[in-house]
């Protein structure tokens, strides 16, 4: 492995297993993860790609039976040491989940409460501008700018997808992480969030589940495919669509299985 | 081909659809009848308890010029505050009516007692007197003088006018002499005798005496109660709560703690009382009758309802708002605080003032512990010997006075005013906190 490629690594992971109250639902994956790109999850329903996206935040400690084992570094650092605390682990991977769950609080708190909670903002107009600059990033300010008072809950499905996402921004993480984050939304609200992905991927690293083939084929530049638990295939997202090496992968991408 | 008639069409589907129609039908109706019971017992409820406890709203008095003659009240000059305190005052009521009402001197020796004895029973037989007592007591200067003063009407009179005593039956089996009407009915024709709103229901004390009897004492002492309910039950019932929700570990302890938090919602009233008689007097040597006591034991009562009320808006709380700022790395604490406890503000408020006010109604435990004190003043400490106003209730509710039937009823509509108060509070919070979001 060469310097140049083992800098662009932001995840390892070695031979990681999930476990629900023992019921094993990821049997042992490796992959590496690079940054400053969007690197999609695919495969059908149950197959674990959400079990496993949690992994990289931790979000499975919170569900209780749920056991994680194995070699996960993120910059290589275990990010399952012992001493790590989730927390600040979260600070630097944020997610988006497949419903969009503002806060029912104003939207200017939505954005405001991660950095609020870490302590970035040293002032007031520190804050208005890291909520500004939020917002922007993710594409609502122009939208929103008139109403930052008003709920975040009242604004619609793809707004609050967005809203969300500038949550995550906020906080000023290295990763995000988003579940199946356009399935709630229309056709528009989709392309709007496909274009953001597009320009966040300059700065972090995003790791996405989706359904949609065409979806992962349009945004995203490596693929990884799923299927009981296990990592069939993984490979830059071209090779995946248009010459998949394993049966399996190209039978769910022509919608034989699934 | 033959045309197959679909499943849905034709006799037979219009005969199960006629069915399910009907049944439906039958369930609103019950429905129906169920709310129609349900509102009319609490109209006759209201109906009889309004139509009775109005009239203890208002009462009648009299205005009387006394003569505070010097020989009766100091007869050796002196205006010391023994000799003041022990004057005879009823006298001096007796001599006032009196002189309103001259042509008893008329009537033959043994008749003129009985008319004397008649004649100043119109007035509040104690609450006259007492009233002079205190005019006295604060001016002595008065003495000598003659003055006029408003007092209240005994509770027969009171009753009378009120429309409330059978004065069909024969005189020997009535309250009220055929002497004594025609002097009512002649003070009532003077203007001497009048209605006016009864301020003694709500500013006065309890007394032996119907037509001075007040709920001020129970009130107070029932607020005092709730005070020591309130800070208890709601930090510890709300705390547990969350703990048990929250960061409980899962094991048996924490289980059987669940189950007995659940028993104790179930456990009668009373049980708590024996509780704080037991425990709280017996063996901690804490006072009798006081609101401390009763605030501790209503808190037990109290504590598993807002545990329940917390718990179960705390479980209403969306999954995913937590997970929403345990993502942007919230500790769970914080999530906790920040999110999940501001959105079952609502559900914990409105299910702590409910437990309040079932505490506010609660009798048998207060009567355990001795709050039944009957009291001519008004509490002024935790520790002193109050009542409370439902033990208030009870015991007028056990006179047997026509004058007390009414003041009974006024105190529960009074109970009840206080009650639709603390719930107008919840709702009031409720949409107040909800519209934040
Ligand atoms: N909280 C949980 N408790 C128990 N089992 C779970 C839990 N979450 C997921 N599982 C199980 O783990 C397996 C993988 O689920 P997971 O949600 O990761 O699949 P997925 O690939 O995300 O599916 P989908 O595409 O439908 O979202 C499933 O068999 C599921 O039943
Ligand atoms: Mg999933």
């Amino acid at each position: 492995m060469t310097e140049n490629t083992s800098k662009n690594i932001k995840f390892t992971c070695r031979d990681v297993r999930v476990s629900y109250s023992g019921k094993e639902a990821v049997k042992g994956i490796d992959i590496e993860i690079a940054d400053r790109s969007v690197t999609a999850f695919i495969g059908p329903s149950g197959c674990g790609k959400s079990s496993f996206l949690r992994v990289f935040n931790r979000m499975n400690d919170t569900i209780p039976g749920c056991a994680v084992t194995g070699d996960i570094r993120m910059d290589g650092e275990d990010i399952y040491a012992p001493g790590l605390d989730p927390v600040l682990l979260r600070a630097r991977v944020g997610m988006v989940f497949q419903k969009p769950n503002p806060f029912p609080k104003s939207i200017y708190d939505n954005v405001a409460y991660g950095p609020r909670i870490h302590g970035l903002a040293e002032s007031k107009a520190d804050l208005d501008e890291i909520v500004h600059n939020s917002l922007k990033r993710a594409g609502l300010w122009d939208e929103v700018k008139d109403r930052l008072k008003d709920s975040g809950t009242g604004l619609s499905g793809g707004q609050q997808q967005r809203l969300v996402i500038a949550r995550a921004i906020a906080v000023s993480p290295e990763v995000i992480l988003m579940d199946e984050p356009a399935s709630a939304l229309d056709p528009i609200a989709t392309a709007k969030l496909e274009v953001l992905i597009e320009e966040l991927k300059e700065k972090f690293c995003i790791v996405i589940v989706t359904h949609s083939m065409a979806q992962a084929a349009r945004i995203s530049q490596k693929t990884a495919f799923f299927h009981m638990g296990d990592l069939v295939e993984y490979d830059e997202t071209d090779q995946i669509f248009t010459n998949p090496a394993e049966l399996r992968t190209q039978d769910y991408i022509m919608g034989r299985t699934g | 081909m033959a045309n197959q008639p679909s499943i849905h069409a034709g006799v037979r589907a219009l005969a199960r659809l006629k069915k399910r129609r009907r049944s439906e039908a039958i369930f609103r109706a019950f429905g129906i009848a169920a709310i129609v019971f349900a509102m009319c017992a609490l109209a006759w409820l209201l109906g009889s308890i309004i139509g009775t406890g109005y009239k203890a709203f208002y009462q009648h008095s009299l205005t009387l010029e006394v003569e505070l003659t010097e020989s009766i009240l100091a007869p050796n000059g002196s205006r010391d505050p023994d000799t003041l305190r022990r004057a005879n005052y009823r006298r001096i009521m007796q001599e006032a009516m009196f002189t309103r009402f001259p042509d008893i001197e008329g009537l033959s020796s043994a008749d003129q007692r009985a008319a004397k004895r008649q004649n100043f029973d119109i007035m509040s037989t104690s609450g006259g007197p007492n009233y002079i007592r205190q005019m006295v007591f604060k001016d002595p200067a008065m003495v000598g003088q003659t003055i006029t003063v408003r007092i209240p009407t005994s509770d027969i009179v009171d009753q009378y006018l009120k429309g409330n005593l059978n004065v069909d039956v024969p005189e020997v089996q009535r309250k009220i002499s055929d002497r004594q009407i025609a002097w009512v009915k002649t003070l009532r024709q003077s203007g001497e005798i009048k209605a006016g709103f009864n301020k003694r229901l709500l500013f006065s004390t309890d007394s032996r005496d119907p037509e001075l009897a007040g709920i001020a004492s129970s009130f107070v002492g029932s607020l005092m109660t709730m005070f020591v309910t309130f800070l208890l039950a709601f930090p510890v019932g709300v705390g547990a709560a969350i703990w048990l929700d929250e960061f409980a570990p899962k094991n048996k302890a924490v289980d059987f703690i669940e189950i007995n938090i659940n028993n104790l919602a179930a456990v009668p009233s009373i049980v708590f009382g024996l509780l704080g008689l037991a425990v709280l007097l017996n063996w901690a040597g804490m006072p009798r009758s006081a609101p401390i006591v009763g605030g501790i034991v209503l808190a037990l009562r109290t504590f598993p309802t807002i545990i329940i009320a917390t718990r179960s808006a705390l479980r209403a709380v969306p999954p995913s708002i937590r997970d929403g700022a345990l993502s942007v790395g919230a500790s769970h604490v914080q999530a906790v605080f920040h999110h999940k406890l501001p959105m079952a503000a609502p559900g914990i408020l409105t299910g702590s003032i409910i437990g309040m006010a079932q505490a506010l109604g609660e009798t048998a435990p207060l009567l355990m512990i001795g709050m039944v004190a009957f009291l001519t003043e008004i509490p002024s400490s935790l520790t002193e010997p109050a009542t409370a106003l439902p033990v208030q209730i009870y015991l007028w509710s056990d006179s047997a006075e026509q004058a007390w039937s009414e003041r009974t009823s006024a105190a529960i509509i009074i109970l009840l005013m206080v009650l639709v108060t603390m719930n107008g509070i919840a709702i009031w919070l409720r949409s107040r906190l909800e519209k934040r979001w």
